[in-house]
């Protein structure tokens, strides 16, 4: 209360200033009306109060700002048609050469006199191998996500976090020296076993060699995208807001009816986007499958014996040899690549978009 | 459908710091009780130690005796989710889950008790929404998400998700503290009716509110922070709010403390 007159006696000489003002040039006004005051003491002129409101300023570094920002925005746009045009261009003189089907011929021999290439096998391959990869680490990547965020200690749960991540950093070629070297072995047995015991199931059929197997790339695979969905649903799980777990808990749900009712539920976008990225990160993986898989042009279901090609990997095996056509074939192996990854992010968005009504309401 | 709720020599913490210590109280059935007092006097601690939900903290732990109806709640071989659903509980903010219909939230803890027939959830649904009150407002756009309603109709959805399960008792946390005065008397309306099937414990700082809605009244207070709190005084609301017998209950509902 007694703070009052004070203030108003202030609001008086900002009251004078404001006439004064008007004659310095708008724009330095505000910082020249308060030159006179030289303390910021709570009874002088804050950085709120007196002197007449500045005419907003032509340049500063709000408008730079919002320059750069622009421009940041447009170099994607400009890298992303470059790329297209790059790509596409090297790759229509290709497939004018091609002697065969580039979508059903199972072969790529592009840099002979009559070029044959086709990309089923390949595409088929990715597909496959990727699938298969999603298959297995999806549900392990849950569970352990799970575990760290809702059963875990708090400390083990970070550790092993961290760890988790530390997987993420491991080099492909790394993943893929390991697969072929040391992993190759026990899936080798494996094979043999369930090519002994499920043989009449045409997934493990054959008469082998077994070993350098799409089995054993998707393994490697789901090796590699295990960090990235295990991390990222784990983020997700403990963005579940504590008011809907309680809110399950003090209905009578049991720890894992909690985790059923609030966080899943919850978190079904952010695990769907963890899996997009994995799926992304294995369809475009090279080094680790060019290693492990046993490179043959068929399309096959036969997950044991050797064999097994992807587009990324066949990009990696024929590209130190190729001509011109042989590159304009990768290049346009690539595209389809493309393509594929970007039907499978059209897909992602569109489960997620359907559910915006629920997901939009939840943030 | 209520039940008797008594308290001997509770005492609650939090890890090594003690929140309320030596708590005696029995509230009787068809019943509201309101639980006043200072921020960090354990009042919402002792609540949510009323249904067990004070020990899903981590390092919380309760002491001493919780019975409804001389049923040991605290007792080895009580199974937790038996305890929380006889004993409900509506929370300080609204909590409907974000993904869930409105339909689905309401049936949500009837799901979890194994209900799945369509029409049971269906009767059940209606009939805990008319409970609530809300019937009126959300019968047309059941499928519509929950966390679309405005704050007040949250909060009587989560009581309608309360109530559907058919607890004996149910436990208020501050229910109207995040709403407008009018989404409030909705609420107060609600309690009035709601007793008549329920025991009802409600935690509020609004003194009126407590004077309007509750029958009996604990106070709460500390010494001073860092201290457990304790149980003042325990009478009735109108007794507490025109002749209280302790001295710091009459400063503190005068507005001379606290």
């Amino acid at each position: 209360m007694g703070e009052t007159p004070h203030r108003s006696a202030d609001a008086g000489t900002g009251g004078t200033r404001v006439t004064q003002s008007h004659e310095w040039p708008a724009g330095a006004s505000a910082r020249v009306a308060e030159a006179p005051v030289t303390t910021r003491s709570p009874g002088g002129t804050g950085l709120g109060g007196g002197g007449a409101l500045p005419r907003s300023r032509k340049f500063g570094a709000e408008r730079a700002f919002r320059g750069l920002t622009l421009a940041a925005g447009t170099a994607v746009l400009v890298i992303i048609a470059a790329i297209a045009i790059f790509l596409v261009a090297k790759a229509v003189p290709a497939l004018r050469a091609n002697t065969e089907n580039f979508w059903s011929y199972e072969g790529w021999s592009p840099n002979d006199t009559q070029p044959k290439f086709g990309i089923g096998a390949l595409a088929f391959g990715t597909v496959l191998s990727s699938a298969l990869a999603l298959l297995i680490a999806v549900p392990v990547a849950l569970g352990i996500a799970l575990y760290l965020s809702h059963y875990a200690p708090r400390r083990l749960g970070t550790a092993l976090g961290f760890l988790v991540d530390l997987l993420a950093a491991v080099p492909s070629v790394v993943f893929g020296l390991w697969g072929r070297d040391v992993f190759s072995s026990p899936v080798r047995d494996f094979s043999v076993w369930l090519n002994q015991h499920f043989g009449w199931i045409p997934l493990f059929g054959g008469d082998g060699p077994f070993g350098a197997s799409v089995m054993l790339g998707a393994l490697v695979l789901a090796i590699m995208v295990l960090p990235i969905i295990t991390s990222l649903s784990r983020e997700v799980f403990l963005q579940t807001p504590t008011a809907n777990e309680e809110a399950a808990l003090a209905l009578g749900a049991t720890r894992w009816e909690m985790l059923r009712t609030a966080v899943l539920p919850y978190g079904r976008p952010g695990i769907i986007a963890a899996m997009m990225l994995g799926l992304g990160r294995a369809l475009g993986e090279t080094i680790a499958l060019a290693l492990t898989l046993g490179i043959t042009f068929g399309i096959s279901f036969n997950l044991i014996q050797n064999g097994g090609n992807t587009i990324a990997a066949n990009i990696a095996n024929a590209f130190g040899e190729a001509n011109e056509t042989g590159r304009g074939a990768l290049i346009a192996s690539g595209l389809v690549l493309f393509t594929i990854t970007l039907i499978v992010n059209i897909t992602a968005r569109a489960i997620i978009y359907r559910r915006r009504e629920f997901t939009e309401s939840a943030a | 459908m209520a039940k008797r709720v008594s308290a001997s020599n509770v005492t609650a913490y939090y890890g090594g710091f003690k929140a309320i210590e030596n708590i005696n109280l029995t509230v009787e059935p068809k019943t509201v009780t309101a639980l006043i007092g200072p921020s960090g006097c354990g009042k919402s601690t002792f609540l949510r130690s009323i249904n067990r939900m004070h020990e899903v903290l981590p390092g919380a732990r309760v002491e001493g005796s919780l019975t409804i109806d001389d049923q040991d709640i605290y007792h080895r071989d009580v199974d937790v989710t038996a305890v929380r659903r006889t004993i409900g509980m509506v929370f300080q903010r609204p909590n409907p889950f974000p993904t869930m219909s409105i339909f689905e939230n309401v049936v949500a803890g009837l799901k979890l008790n194994g209900v799945r027939k369509k029409s049971i959830l269906e009767d059940a649904a209606e009939k805990a929404l008319r409970a609530a009150n809300l019937w009126g407002e959300v019968k047309d756009r059941l499928g519509k998400p929950g966390a679309g309603l405005s704050g007040g109709q949250q909060q009587r959805l989560c009581i309608a998700r309360t109530i559907a399960v058919e607890p004996q008792v149910v436990l208020m946390d501050e229910p109207c503290s995040a709403l407008d005065p009018i989404s409030t008397l909705a609420i107060e309306d609600l309690m009035f009716q709601l007793k008549d099937k329920f025991t009802i414990i409600i935690v509020t700082h609004n003194m009126q509110q407590a004077a309007r809605v509750s029958d009996r009244t604990a106070f709460f207070s500390i010494e001073k922070t860092g201290d457990p709190g304790r149980l003042i005084e325990y009478d009735n609301t109108q007794k507490i709010f025109s002749n209280p017998s302790v001295k710091k209950t009459e400063d503190y509902i005068t507005g001379r403390f606290g």
